[in-house]
């Protein structure tokens, strides 16, 4: 090892605590950028091979009923590979030694041979037999969450009617890959299921020989899926599907994967050049000053006959030595949190099997990342190195000047000698007194942005179950009925209100905007149960004509108040109807569009008609109402508010706490690393100002004082800052999260800046004692004794 | 002993300008330096005389004039050929012995033989300056006298044809003072490095064979000294 290299190991053997400080926030950075790359791509590895292998379909649509026939003219459209008709349907599972009812969703499966479309990972037993009508398979969380094994035998009300059924097999699909049942937020594997039974029995059940009322498909790589679906849509727009037809885009379970991968690539984005930033600036700091103090050294080597090119690269490797600490604590703790992450995902999500995808590539890219900011960070120190005549160099720099800037002359009247020497210091030093109050400020964003979530969820729960949708339940009728039905709903044991509503799909066009949307029409008031929410969010009532949309519906499709759209009717065969925007409400879930009951009925013309009711129940009763729904064979779907609420809280919160976790850490490390560094800097910049004060009698805890004052006012200013940031992060995080299915609310209660800034002041305490030990600590003699 | 003279300065001139106030450090200054002497450059301090070393010895840059070395112009060298220059041919001492604190003394001295054409082992460089027995110690755990022993053995070590001590004893008493300047006197006999010393202490000039004096950045004639004494006969 040459002797500059054994300097080096020295040096930062020496620095060791500055060094791991820095090295520290660079991992964070590289933990991050691993993290949530390596994670996206696992799980966008996992999810390709499930579709590939199981032969995902990339166009779906839906019909009332429509002929067999229809499947071959389907087939022969220009890019399509394969087609498979299906029965689709909808029903409640009535699982043993569960007390509330389960909604789930019955699929068939070709009587002969393997679907062609969206085929099942067989995971235990075997798939239903054409011969045996009670037989069915079911999809694995579901299985899993009852315990459920080949052999058992469960119930289910299929098109109102009872049937006890045999489970013949446990299946993955990767149509279900998310799997969420109706009125949920996120998904509950114990009241949501997918079975699958043989198309012969299903046609039965449902009186649909001869008939499907879903198709899937697969394309050609080159096909153009717009035109495709528009070619299914007219074909099916005689048989109910007018309008159903769509990309895997609108597919839930692939548009919420897909937001996952957009979530994490955001996440990867945003986060690493924080920590890079901050990193950077470090090295800057701490290089300037090593320098600063090894000035003599520098010139000497130049005298001896060190090139300037040989001392920078000996700076630099020290630079690129903390970085590589960096890499690897970054590179282990990131592979870690991504295996764990993607292990996580598994549990979300249902997959068959998941492929960690080990990166090479994404180690480098870190390191040449990291390696790089720090560099830049060194940059400007080193070229002085570099620059530094040796005869310049052996001399000892000049004092520093300070001057009196912003009128300090008179502060120094107002302050104590102690208090000016740190505002004069701090402003002499402005740009690394901005950077150092900018490296604190981040921390506190980051915590902001990671504690804000406990706000909006809470402020969305409030609005969405007890502002919103007041009902303990809504029942799902299995077809529509007539008003009265909602009498017999009354009368169910346990029920203490009831209110109809009527929902009907439909698409939304606005110019070249388009979404599928359910029209809700209900009565909304004060006093309802269920209620539309104006932007202000109180409760509203609907106008008598014209359509309500959410504000994010409305964004989507650029509609304001006033503007006109035309609604096409899926179950009016695709009729057009034009509706005028007669409001905005403010909804968090789903893509909602309300009208009045009677605005609906005229719309669709076939006199007043219900889908439903929300109700409200007496609790002690509920085992009675679950009995009643369980018997009641009109009852397609049931939502239950309070299951959902939880289920979404626990979700919700779980994942907030590992989030929140990680991002504490973070900002720890931010506030540990910036203050300490700066800290340790001031002291041996100012050692001998210090050591001189103590010789003047001044005590321990006035010298530490200065020191003090200059940190304190820094991370005090930066709080400020560090909110403001915040709240931007916040947004951008709101906006990441909003996809179709639901929306966030950016809430931010004063309490979550008080802590984040609680947190980053405690941080920042603790690394100036640390510091200030060593004030205490001076060895006066020696340091007086130091030409600096 | 006097040869072809190894430096030859002419009419050198150096202004230095620190903040707004300009300083004229060398004005006008010739001399020439002879193969394997011994000189001494005295002055009080600002007199010019460590200007003069740092120019002929290129880690500083001359204002005006020229210094030959070997007939080769050191003014108007770029960096690259100022450091190659340094590196092969001249050996520096300095008043505060610029260790480095985190290498030992045999480190510090390889730090220079590593990247020399024709160095001599490390360990010799420092038996030659009597610290062979102390060679593993951190600069830290070595008295002044030591340390300066171990720049003289660091400067040295490169075999350099040239060797310019900078007040090698101002900062050291007179007794290691002395055991400096005997260093000092035993490379100059033994392996007849052309020795340049500067000085404020006028006692010194009486182990050289040339005096040059030096004030307000001009330069005298030199005095020859027909009989240089020992370095332990030096009336300090």
């Amino acid at each position: 090892m040459s002797m500059l290299d054994r300097k080096l190991m020295r040096d930062l053997a020496r620095l060791w605590a500055q060094a791991l400080a820095v090295a520290l926030v660079m991992a964070c950075g590289v933990m991050t950028i691993v993290l949530a790359v390596g994670a996206a791509r696992s799980l966008t590895e996992t999810r390709s091979a499930f579709y590939d292998r199981y032969r995902f379909a990339t166009v779906f649509a839906s019909a009332t009923r429509a002929p067999e026939a229809l499947a071959q003219r389907i087939a022969r459209l220009d890019g399509v590979a394969a087609v498979e008709t299906r029965i689709v349907k909808p029903v409640i599972l009535d699982m043993q030694g569960t007390r509330e009812p389960a909604s789930g969703i019955v699929v068939s499966l070709p009587d002969r041979g393997e679907a062609g479309v969206n085929r099942l990972y067989l995971r235990a037993g075997r798939l239903p037999e054409v011969a045996r009508r009670d037989e069915a398979a079911v999809t694995e969380s579901f299985a899993k969450a009852h315990r459920l094994s080949p052999g058992d035998g469960f119930r289910a009300v299929i098109n109102g009617k009872r049937r006890d059924l045999t489970i013949t097999g446990i299946v993955l699909s990767p149509e279900y890959v998310y799997a969420i049942g109706p009125g949920d937020m996120v998904p509950d594997q114990r009241r949501f299921g997918v079975m699958y039974m043989p198309r012969s029995t299903l046609a039965g059940l449902f009186d649909l020989d001869g008939a499907f009322n879903d198709v899937v498909a697969t394309t050609e790589r080159s096909a153009e899926i717009d035109r495709i679906v528009e070619s299914i849509d007219r074909l099916l727009e005689p048989w109910g599907g007018a309008g159903s037809a769509h990309g895997r885009d609108e597919q839930t379970s692939h548009a919420f994967l897909d937001n996952e991968l957009v979530q994490l690539a955001a996440m990867a984005r945003v986060i690493p050049p924080v920590f890079l930033f901050i990193a950077a600036f470090l090295v800057n700091m701490i290089l300037s000053r090593l320098i600063a103090l090894e000035r003599e050294q520098i010139g000497l080597l130049k005298a001896v006959g060190y090139s300037s090119t040989a001392i920078a690269w000996h700076y630099g490797k020290l630079v690129i030595a903390i970085a590589l600490v960096g890499l690897a604590i970054g590179s282990a703790v990131g592979a870690w949190l991504g295996h764990g992450l993607t292990v996580l995902y598994g549990r979300f999500f249902s997959f068959p099997f998941l492929i960690f995808r080990s990166s090479t590539d994404l180690y480098v890219l870190a390191g040449l990342v990291t390696a790089g900011a720090a560099l830049a960070g060194a940059a400007q120190a080193i070229a002085g190195a570099g620059r530094l005549p040796p005869a310049v160099a052996m001399r000892p720099a000049a004092p520093t000047r300070y001057g009196g800037v912003f009128g300090l002359s008179l502060l120094g009247r107002l302050f104590s000698q102690l208090a000016t020497m740190a505002l004069r210091h701090m402003l002499r030093w402005w740009r690394r007194t901005v950077l150092t109050a900018i490296g604190v400020s981040l921390s506190t964003a980051l915590l902001v942005t990671a504690l804000f979530s406990f706000d909006s969820i809470d402020a969305m729960i409030e609005t969405i179950f007890f502002r919103a949708d007041r009902q303990d339940a809504t029942l799902t009728l299995a077809g529509e009925a007539s008003p009265a039905a909602v009498h017999a709903i009354s009368g169910l044991p346990g029920v203490l209100a009831a209110e109809p509503f009527r929902g009907t799909p439909a698409v939304l066009v606005s110019g070249h905007h388009e979404k599928r949307i359910t029209v809700l029409a209900f009565d909304s008031g004060e006093d309802t149960l269920s209620r539309v929410l104006d932007p202000a969010l109180d409760a509203t009532e609907l106008p008598e004509s014209g359509i309500v949309l959410s504000e994010r519906l409305a964004a989507l499709m650029r509609l304001r108040p006033g503007d006109e759209a035309e609604l096409e009717l899926t179950a009016r065969d695709g009729r057009i109807a034009t509706v005028t925007v007669s409001g905005i409400a403010q909804a968090y879930v789903g893509l909602a569009a309300y009208m009045a009951p009677q605005a609906l009925d005229r719309l669709m013309r076939d006199g007043p008609r219900i889908s439903g009711a929300r109700v409200l129940v007496d609790e002690a009763r509920l085992s009675d109402l679950y009995a009643a729904i369980k018997a009641t064979p009109s009852i397609a779907g049931v939502a239950l508010q309070n299951l959902s609420r939880q289920k979404f809280r626990e979700t919700i919160e779980e994942n907030i706490a590992i989030m929140t976790t990680v991002y504490v850490a973070l900002a720890v490390i931010i506030t540990f690393g910036v203050i300490y560094n700066s800290a340790r800097i001031q002291l041996s910049e100012r050692a001998r100002e210090l050591a001189s004060l103590r010789v003047l009698g001044f005590t321990r805890g006035e010298v530490g004082k200065v020191l003090m004052i200059e940190l304190a006012l820094i991370v005090f200013a930066a709080q400020p800052l560090g909110w403001a940031v915040g709240c931007g992060f916040s947004m951008l995080v709101v906006e990441g999260f909003a996809s179709d299915l639901f929306t966030i609310p950016l809430v931010i209660n004063a309490s979550t800046f008080a802590l984040s800034s609680l947190v980053v002041l405690a941080a920042a305490l603790v690394a100036a004692l640390i510091v200030r030990r060593r004030v205490d600590n001076l060895d006066l003699i020696r340091v007086l004794k130091t030409r600096e | 002993m006097e040869t072809e003279p190894i430096f030859q300065v002419r009419n050198l001139s150096k202004v230095y300008r620190t903040g707004e106030v300009e300083v004229r450090a060398l004005d006008d200054v010739s001399l020439d330096l002879f193969a394997g002497e011994m000189a001494v450059l005295l002055g009080p301090s600002g007199s010019g005389k460590s200007t003069f070393l740092n120019i002929i010895g290129g880690i500083d840059t001359a204002s005006s004039g020229s210094a030959r070395f070997r007939g080769r112009e050191l003014c108007g060298l770029n960096e690259r050929q100022l450091t190659r220059y340094r590196r092969d041919h001249v050996g520096f001492v300095f008043q505060f012995y610029n260790l480095i604190p985190s290498l030992t003394a045999l480190e510090n001295v390889a730090l220079v033989t590593e990247i020399a054409r024709k160095p001599m082992p490390a360990g010799d460089a420092l038996d030659l300056v009597g610290l062979k027995a102390r060679m593993h110690h951190f600069p830290a755990q070595l008295s002044g006298g030591e340390q300066q022993r171990v720049a003289i053995a660091r400067a040295i070590a490169k075999q350099p044809e040239v060797l310019l001590c900078d007040e090698p004893t101002g900062a050291l008493d007179s007794k290691t003072g002395i055991v400096v300047l005997e260093a000092l006197a035993t490379v100059n006999a033994t392996t007849g490095t052309t020795t340049a010393i500067i000085t404020h202490n006028a006692g010194i000039r009486a182990i050289a064979n040339r005096v040059f004096t030096f004030s307000d950045g001009r330069v005298s004639p030199s005095q020859i000294n027909a009989h240089p004494v020992a370095p332990s006969e030096v009336e300090w």
